[in-house]
């Protein structure tokens, strides 16, 4: 060897792509990383992969368009994002929701944060090679899902939300299946929790890694579960409730570790919170009137076009046709129960549209260009707490029927933002546990 | 108008062009030139400062003059407070100053509003695009900007 003791051994630093596809980035994100040994001495991170742009698209359509957009933003809890919009619109108008409307759009918010903070826990426990953890929760996410079906008719992207209400009532045997599928939850909870909480190898990856001090979350504005895990003990439906929150009994769960470990387990404890949520408000949710012909009885759809053919068409105003079976779908109808009875906001059911010209009018009225919701003039900032942090809409109308500008401010792009500084000082194998643990979903934070 | 309107008004008499309330969302439009002043303020006041910068976004209104405003939201825990300040911005040269060092959570949204409007912000450390690539050519969310135009990437440009 020619190397001698008083030689001092050169080393020079290396960078290394990680993404923007790679099995543990989640989508697609790129860390551009600058190496010593395995240790992380720079990080940049590349976003944008995924811009779909959301918000030029939004300024394209009326503001009925947009909410299938925001679908798209959080894909994995939907029914978050259609809230969150439609309360910023809401706040525009100054209009309300009938209460069985905010019940039900709470019910269905709170079983997608359990499904979104599931697939964060299992994904990213899976990625430390728990897969047994992820296959659980996956069957239990499919049994939520399986209850946001039954409401909304989808389980991705489900375009529930409505300005002033949502579209539809809960099915008859909603009680029963988010019964069935929360017991699922609770025993896969339980069972991970025995394989993970304090599981050697999952607690040493995480305990102590991704350290973030409470004054730099808030100075990188983060909010949510990750900032709760932080010591930040802030919480939307507890401290600005909106919607029907304060009539709700929850804990808000903070941690104080500050690290990737909180971050686990924060979330392990607010899905419980959410579930005894919807169990609440299952309990709670106030009975609307239903609506009927002038005997007391709904109109069937062939009776009300025999009726109006002969011209009674008097009392179709405040009777309702039943369209059976092909418009099955929304056949639960009595919307005004659950949304904003306003000829001006409300989207008549389908029954509504196809049974009588008033609903084919109405329905006209608010879908044609240059008809449609014409909110007045201003702006609105509409808040929601959102699974991964405040979900904030910023709507600007020009009192015309489309958005002038729909700003999303999305929850992981502020955690994103403070990944560079995580990074640093940690080692490669690191950025698997303290990512996973961020729950990025591409679609909110580029969109 | 609330308290909080009041107490700015009276700070800064000169730099309050506009305030209001709507929808219950406290406003205050501002010079451009008295941003870093009330920003400071609004940092390091303990009585009213706000510890979160919740949004940094714009919005482009293509036929008015001053062309763009540029939004801030604020957010403050201790409170329960939220504050909203439009500063107006020229449509030529579109320039306003950083708040990133103030707020760190400014620096990727400053970029964002960079990427997406075209404004710059003075100062910045790093303003570079966000969300599009370095090759893309205009500001995607100005009103000017086509929906329908293409612009393929077609491979690096070295």
């Amino acid at each position: 060897m020619m190397t001698t003791a008083a030689q001092p051994l050169t080393t020079k630093s290396m960078m290394l792509n990680l993404g923007p596809s790679h099995p543990s980035m989640h989508g697609v994100v790129r860390f551009i990383l600058e190496l010593d040994g395995e240790t992380i001495v720079k990080a940049d991170t590349e976003i944008g992969y995924l811009h779909r742009a959301f918000e030029k698209m939004s300024e394209q359509g009326n503001y009925l368009q947009v909410i299938p957009y925001t679908d798209r933003l959080n894909y994995v809890s939907p029914p978050i994002n259609n809230q969150g919009y439609c309360i910023a619109v809401e706040k525009l108008m100054g209009i309300a929701v009938p209460e069985r409307g905010e019940y039900i759009r709470v019910i269905c918010s709170e079983i997608a944060r359990v499904v979104d903070h599931l697939t964060c826990v299992g994904a990213g426990a899976m990625e430390l090679g728990a897969f047994t953890a992820f296959l659980y929760m996956m069957e239990a996410r499919e049994d939520l899902y399986d209850c946001l079906e039954a409401v909304t008719g989808a389980r991705l992207t489900v375009s529930f939300g409505r300005i002033g209400g949502v579209k539809a009532d809960l099915p008859d045997n909603f009680t029963a299946l988010v019964k069935k599928a929360f017991a699922k939850t609770r025993e896969v909870l339980v069972e991970c929790d025995k394989l993970l909480t304090r599981n050697r190898i999952f607690v040493d990856r995480m305990r102590g890694v991704g350290y973030l001090s409470k004054e730099r979350t808030l100075a990188y504005a983060i909010q949510g579960p990750f900032a709760r895990a932080n010591g930040v003990d802030w919480d939307l439906r507890r401290d600005q409730p909106y919607s029907i929150y304060d009539q709700l009994e929850f804990e808000v769960p903070v941690g104080e570790g500050c690290d990737t470990y909180d971050r686990y387990h924060v979330r392990m404890r607010e899905m419980e919170q959410s579930m005894r949520m919807v169990e609440q408000c299952l309990f709670k949710i106030p009975k609307g009137p239903i609506a009927v012909d002038e005997h007391g009885r709904e109109l069937s759809g062939a009776d009300m076009v025999d009726q109006a053919k002969i011209g009674h068409t008097l009392h179709f105003q405040t009777a309702h046709a039943v369209v059976d079976p092909t418009l099955d779908g929304t056949r639960r109808g009595q919307v005004e129960r659950v949304t904003n009875p306003d000829k001006h906001v409300l989207l008549p059911s389908k029954e509504e549209t196809y049974g009588n010209i008033e609903g084919l009018m109405n329905h006209f009225k608010l879908v044609m260009t240059g008809h449609g919701l014409h909110p007045p003039a201003g702006e609105a900032y509409g808040v929601a707490e959102g699974a991964n942090g405040e979900l904030g809409f910023y709507v600007v109308s020009d009192g015309t029927d489309r958005p002038y500008r729909v700003r999303c401010h999305s929850p992981c792009f502020m955690i994103l933002a403070v990944m560079a500084e995580i990074l640093v000082g940690h080692m490669i194998a690191d950025i698997t546990p303290i990512f996973g643990m961020v729950n990025m979903i591409a679609g909110e934070l580029d969109r | 108008m609330s308290d909080l309107i009041q107490t700015l008004r009276s700070r800064f008499p000169e730099a309050i062009l506009d305030s209001h309330s709507h929808a219950g969302d406290d406003t205050v439009v501002i010079r451009p030139e008295a941003l870093r002043a009330v920003a400071a303020f609004l940092h390091d006041d303990p009585e009213v400062g706000f510890e979160i910068l919740m949004d940094v976004t714009a919005v482009d209104y293509y036929r008015r003059k001053p062309r763009f405003e540029v939004v801030y939201h604020f957010l403050c825990h201790r409170r329960n407070q939220r504050l909203r300040i439009k500063v107006p911005v020229a449509g030529k040269d579109p320039r306003v100053a950083t708040l990133q060092d103030l707020w760190i959570s400014a620096n990727w949204m400053e970029r964002e509003v960079w990427d997406m409007f075209g404004i710059r912000f003075d100062h910045h450390p790093d303003l570079r695009r966000i969300l599009m690539y370095e090759e893309f050519e205009g500001h995607a969310l100005r009103k000017d900007y086509r929906v329908d135009k293409r612009q393929p990437l077609v491979g690096p440009v070295n």
